[in-house]
């Protein structure tokens, strides 16, 4: 502990509450409110000092273009007639949201989400239990389930492209009828299929998390008390999963609201299959008209910012973050 | 589910791994095999070529379009993974370790940035980095990629340092090392698997992405491999660009299949972790 070199009778003051305050975190090992020492000062500016450059990062690459999004939005600008920019204010909104594509694209995006969180949360628990408790190779499965997680996305979707490729492919002969990826129901199918390939191992990994914390004495008590292998899971491990269930399921759901990278491949958003992201991507780099472009963003935005506030109004207590304080 | 370790029970379970190991495989065998044909029997549909060449891959080597694009992926993704690796390990840090007022703000804006819709940057950033001139270069892209891998930086990294004997930290406070020595001389080497999972997490999203790649580049200067695979359009343009196109994809995979062998324990100790702190 330093000893300040010109001591005053304030600071003889807070070197005193400051060696009081230390006397507990020598064998706590937890600082408890105290007046503001130097030190304590010392590590608010350190803090501050090493999340700095973090924050600054993340908010200036997403806070300012989220509001200059905001700000094209009320324009007209297309960058094909830089001349007539001019500010519309809520135009654009009325524009795309009477638009019928939009709301095709919307569809389809709800569709994918619903059925691809769905299927992947039946999945996901499977594998989960697979890799937590198989008796055989373990490694193997956590391995190989590793694969379609770490595989870049594009990469996976153009193996599925030549699959379904009539002629090229191993599974074309599946529909009798020649080409699934020139037909709407088959080609979101497809997609779906893909999406659900690619990201069932990393909601397992998230729900296997969530299963480490079954106490294993109570699933032997349950045994013990002739619960069924069904009981068990209903009664024993899905209470005690819930929190990781739902982290799983928030991450998965808005992580699949922004799907693009299978769409793009699989049918290029052809017979009515594009997502919102595919939309917005289609008005903005290849239509170049940053007004409607921008007015999908701030949509999209929008949509997801409500998706993550009912997820995190049902969390209730479980929302990550809420109880940060006492994990960190 | 109590333990039985019959011969039976191991059956199941194997055929169930099987299952899996095999579900997970069959794409990625599929686009190798694919890359494997030559241009005469790569639209014969058989899973397995009945002739084998290496034809794709001398074309795609010796296409600039293909070899400055894997330049551009490698040299993007190490550099957008270093500084992300760096500033979250110090908000990891200052998060596990320090009191401050805005801590929870902190880990909150992570979590908001986590589940961002990345297309709504796309238009705004589109647009700023055209002023700033750093539209279709490298910084161009590292600049968003390290904002969507602070998060999981943060995320991961304060799971692992919570895992960190501190007393070592105390001890070399009390033999008068200040708080930034502890951090540098004691921390960061006990720290070191922690930020290479990490690395490798953050490693495999930029690897990854498509849509900042295709939207915030125009050339080859910049186009990273999953943007120039869609624009690939093989040695003449009455050619099928698929063969190409396989051979690309099976290099990009190779790095990613290397890192899931070596370190999938890592990798899975990590995602988890993670997701546990939320």
């Amino acid at each position: 502990m330093s000893i300040n070199a010109t001591p005053t009778g304030t600071d003889i003051a807070v070197e005193k509450t400051e060696r009081q305050a230390t006397v507990p975190v020598q064998r706590g090992g937890r600082r408890r409110k105290a007046p503001l020492s130097e030190n304590k000062k010392a590590e608010r500016r350190l803090g501050w000092l090493l999340c700095a450059p973090a924050a600054l990062v993340m908010v200036a690459v997403t806070a300012y273009p989220i509001l200059y999004s905001v700000w094209l939005s009320l324009q007209r600008y297309d960058l094909r007639f830089p001349d007539q920019r001019e500010f519309i204010g809520l135009e654009n909104y009325v524009t795309v949201l009477t638009n019928e594509f939009w709301w095709t694209a919307f569809g389809v995006t709800a569709l994918i989400t619903v059925v691809t969180v769905a299927v992947e949360l039946v999945l996901g628990m499977g594998l989960a239990i697979i890799m937590h408790r198989t008796l055989v190779g373990r490694g193997l499965v956590r391995t190989a389930a590793l694969i379609p997680y770490g595989i870049v996305t594009v990469v996976a979707a153009f193996s599925w492209r030549y699959a379904w490729t009539p002629g090229t492919g191993y599974l074309a002969d599946l529909f009798s009828d020649g080409a699934p990826l020139t037909e709407r129901a088959s080609s979101l199918a497809i997609i779906m299929f893909a999406e659900i390939w690619k990201t069932t191992p990393f909601m397992a990994l998230l729900l296997m998390a969530g299963l480490a914390l079954v106490p294993e004495d109570l699933l032997k008590a349950a045994s013990t008390d002739g619960a069924t292998a069904w009981q068990k899971f209903t009664k024993v491990m899905l209470p005690v999963m819930k929190p990781a269930i739902l982290v799983a399921l928030l991450f998965r759901t808005l992580d699949a609201f922004r799907v693009f990278d299978n769409i793009f491949v699989l049918t290029a958003g052809g017979n009515e299959t594009s997502s919102v992201s595919m939309l917005a991507y289609n008005n903005l780099i290849r239509g170049l008209n940053l007004g409607i472009g921008s007015t999908m963003s701030v949509l999209i935005f929008i949509t997801v910012a409500i998706i993550a506030f009912v997820f995190v109004k049902l969390f209730g207590t479980a929302a990550p973050g809420s109880d940060d304080s006492e994990r960190r | 589910m109590a333990v039985e370790t019959t011969t039976r029970a191991k059956l199941r379970w194997g055929l169930l791994d099987v299952l899996v190991v095999v579900f997970a495989l069959v794409p990625v065998l599929w686009i190798a095999s694919l890359s494997f044909k030559t241009p005469a029997t790569l639209t014969d549909g058989k899973f397995i070529p009945r002739e084998w060449t290496l034809d794709n891959y001398k074309t795609i080597f010796d296409t600039d379009q293909f070899v400055r694009a894997l330049i551009n992926s490698i040299g993007i993704a190490l550099i957008a993974t270093l500084i992300a690796v760096v500033l979250g390990a110090m908000a990891a840090y200052a998060i596990s370790r320090l009191d401050f007022p805005g801590k929870r703000l902190l880990v909150g804006v992570s979590l908001l940035i986590a589940m961002f819709p990345q297309v709504s940057l796309v238009s705004p950033l589109f647009e700023i980095e055209r002023q700033l001139k750093i539209f279709d270069t490298w910084p161009g892209l590292i600049l968003p990629y390290i904002t969507f891998a602070l998060p999981l930086a943060i995320y991961t990294l304060s799971a692992f340092f919570k895992q960190i004997p501190w007393d070592l930290e105390k001890a070399a406070k009390m033999d008068g090392a200040t708080q930034a020595q502890a951090f540098r001389r004691v921390i960061a080497p006990l720290a070191a698997p922690g930020l290479f999972t990490t690395a490798i997490l953050v490693f495999i999203f930029c690897w990854n992405d498509f849509l900042f790649a295709i939207s915030l580049t125009s050339t080859e200067r910049s186009r990273t491999v999953p943007a120039a695979l869609s624009f690939f359009t093989g040695a003449s343009q009455f050619e099928d660009p698929a063969g190409a196109i396989c051979a690309a994809a099976v290099v990009i995979t190779v790095p990613i299949i290397l890192f899931v062998l070596f370190f999938q324990r890592r990798i899975v100790s990590g995602l988890t972790s993670g997701a546990v702190k939320g």
